[in-house]
């Protein structure tokens, strides 16, 4: 799958309530991440936390899900 | 066509604007003004011993004893459900109500649109009677959501999102929305009191209401430490999951006057559509199918946002009413959490928003908030809402919205 590259969190939350598919993954962090270029894409924070305007770096793709770690 | 000025003037509002400037209703040529003749809602909340077509039915009989009419009389059935397939596995809904209603032989048809769905059957069916092809119509929402345990409802609700993005990545409505929320923080200033504020002048107002879910008034520290669902919205910034129906007949204005001493006229309606997915609007913080379609809307009606003096707004988050005082031009972009915590939406506000408690106390069955925000608005206007009456009651707006802004529907009603 393709390399997602660097992006910046244009939006964030932290999810507690969960649906069905995953009931196990709670709390978990989901942002909308904009690409070089300016496209958005919805995927995952792991690891440390991220805020608006903090850039990520691309992972992997899980079941199709983008992955993204704060830069350091 | 320019409709008689006389039928349009409001003189009563303490806006000297209104009060000297003619409405110049703009209804398409040849269409026929429409008037809602009748309302029926059933109670909102968690009814275990009720199905979904008792709820619809119960509605429909309502808003026609209500309109002083017979199911027989009846031309055609709209009824607005979002996912009745999924919360009870029932199909083929609007026949199956229509008939058990006692409304036989004529159209009867579902609409889908999200939280939006009998917004979206209000549009079509006054489109229809304006257009001449039908004179009594039922319109009817109904949705039975509490069969199921909330992890599934949440499911079911989020395929108003795009499955194949935003939903697989694991987004729920809750979930959009707190994007929504932190990005208007973020380029607005907007903090988590203002959005608490909706949700404590919600409850006040649905304690009020005999048909709410949640009769239960709540305190700012109260709101401020509810359970986080989606940061930073706690269970107190989100709409209830409900069992509910209700029922709107409507007819042409002419016709309207021999059912009923009080018709309440539609002054405007418009619904505008939007991208699904979240991430593919430009700028989150703004709802552009709440702005294309309250534009048509108050063009159609001939009258401005400030002219409107109360409104029932799609609360199923606070800050989707944020958004939508804003979207709808009540405030300026960005103001709308400051106007909130000053109070300028409460009952005895400025401008009165969700006088009945709004989703977030009076419930929200989706596909039955459309048609019972019309209930809403209608009861305002004939003077019949008692605790939760607004002073300034000619002129009303109903705002009804789908997913994250996929569907808007505006209803502008004012009285005949």
């Amino acid at each position: 799958m393709t390399d997602l590259g660097a992006g910046t969190i244009y939006t964030e939350t932290v999810v507690f309530s969960p649906p069905e598919a995953y009931v196990n993954d709670v709390p978990y962090q989901l942002a909308i991440v904009e690409l070089a270029g300016g496209r958005r894409i919805t995927g995952r924070i792991e690891g440390e936390r991220g805020q608006i305007g903090d850039r990520v770096q691309f992972a992997e793709f899980r079941n199709n899900v983008p992955f993204f770690r704060k830069q350091s | 066509m320019e409709l008689p000025a006389a039928n349009g003037t409001v003189t009563t509002g303490s806006r000297t604007t209104m009060a000297t400037r003619p409405r110049r209703n703009s209804y398409p040529e040849g269409m026929r003004p429409v008037a809602v003749a009748g309302i029926g809602k059933t109670a909102f909340g968690a009814f275990p011993d009720r199905d979904l077509r008792s709820l619809a039915v119960e509605a429909g009989q309502k808003a026609l004893e209500n309109g002083h009419a017979d199911a027989s009389q009846v031309e055609a059935f709209y009824l607005g459900n979002f996912a009745g397939p999924s919360f009870v596995g029932q199909n083929h809904l609007a026949p199956y109500i229509s008939a058990a209603t006692g409304i036989h032989g004529v159209p009867a048809t579902r609409f889908e649109a999200a939280c939006a769905s009998s917004g979206s059957a209000f549009f079509h069916a006054v489109s229809a009677v304006a257009a001449g092809l039908y004179d009594i119509v039922l319109v009817a929402g109904v949705e039975k959501m509490t069969s199921q345990p909330t992890p599934k409802v949440t499911e079911i609700l989020a395929g108003a999102g795009d499955l194949c993005g935003e939903v697989r990545a694991g987004a729920t409505f809750p979930a959009l929305f707190a994007m929504i929320a932190r990005r208007h923080m973020y380029q607005y200033g907007t903090t988590r009191e203002q959005l608490a504020s909706v949700a404590v002048k919600n409850h006040q107002n649905g304690a009020k209401n005999p048909l709410a879910h949640m009769r239960k008034v709540i305190t700012m520290e109260q709101a401020l430490a509810g359970k986080p669902i989606a940061e930073p919205l706690t269970v107190y910034d989100c709409s209830l999951i409900s069992d509910g129906a209700a029922a709107v007949l409507i007819m042409p204005l002419d016709r309207a006057r021999d059912f009923t001493g009080k018709p309440v006229r539609v002054l405007g309606i418009a619904q505008t559509s939007d991208n699904v997915a979240l991430d593919e609007k430009d700028d989150i913080t703004t709802l552009r199918a709440v702005k294309t379609s309250s534009e048509k809307a108050y063009k159609m009606a001939g009258v401005q946002a400030a002219d409107i003096q109360f409104a029932e707004v799609h609360d199923c988050f606070t800050i989707a009413e944020i958004l939508a005082i804003e979207d709808l031009g009540f405030v300026p972009k960005g103001q709308g959490g400051p106007y909130s915590l000053a109070g300028g939406t409460c009952l005895n506000g400025e401008r009165p928003v969700n006088a009945s408690g709004g989703l977030k106390s009076k419930g929200h069955p989706v596909g039955a908030t459309g048609v019972g925000q019309i209930c809403d608005v209608v009861e305002q206007i004939r003077g019949q809402a008692g605790d939760r009456q607004v002073k300034r009651n000619t002129l009303g707006l109903a705002q009804n919205l789908g997913g994250s802004g996929a569907t808007s529907v505006i209803t502008i009603l004012g009285a005949a």
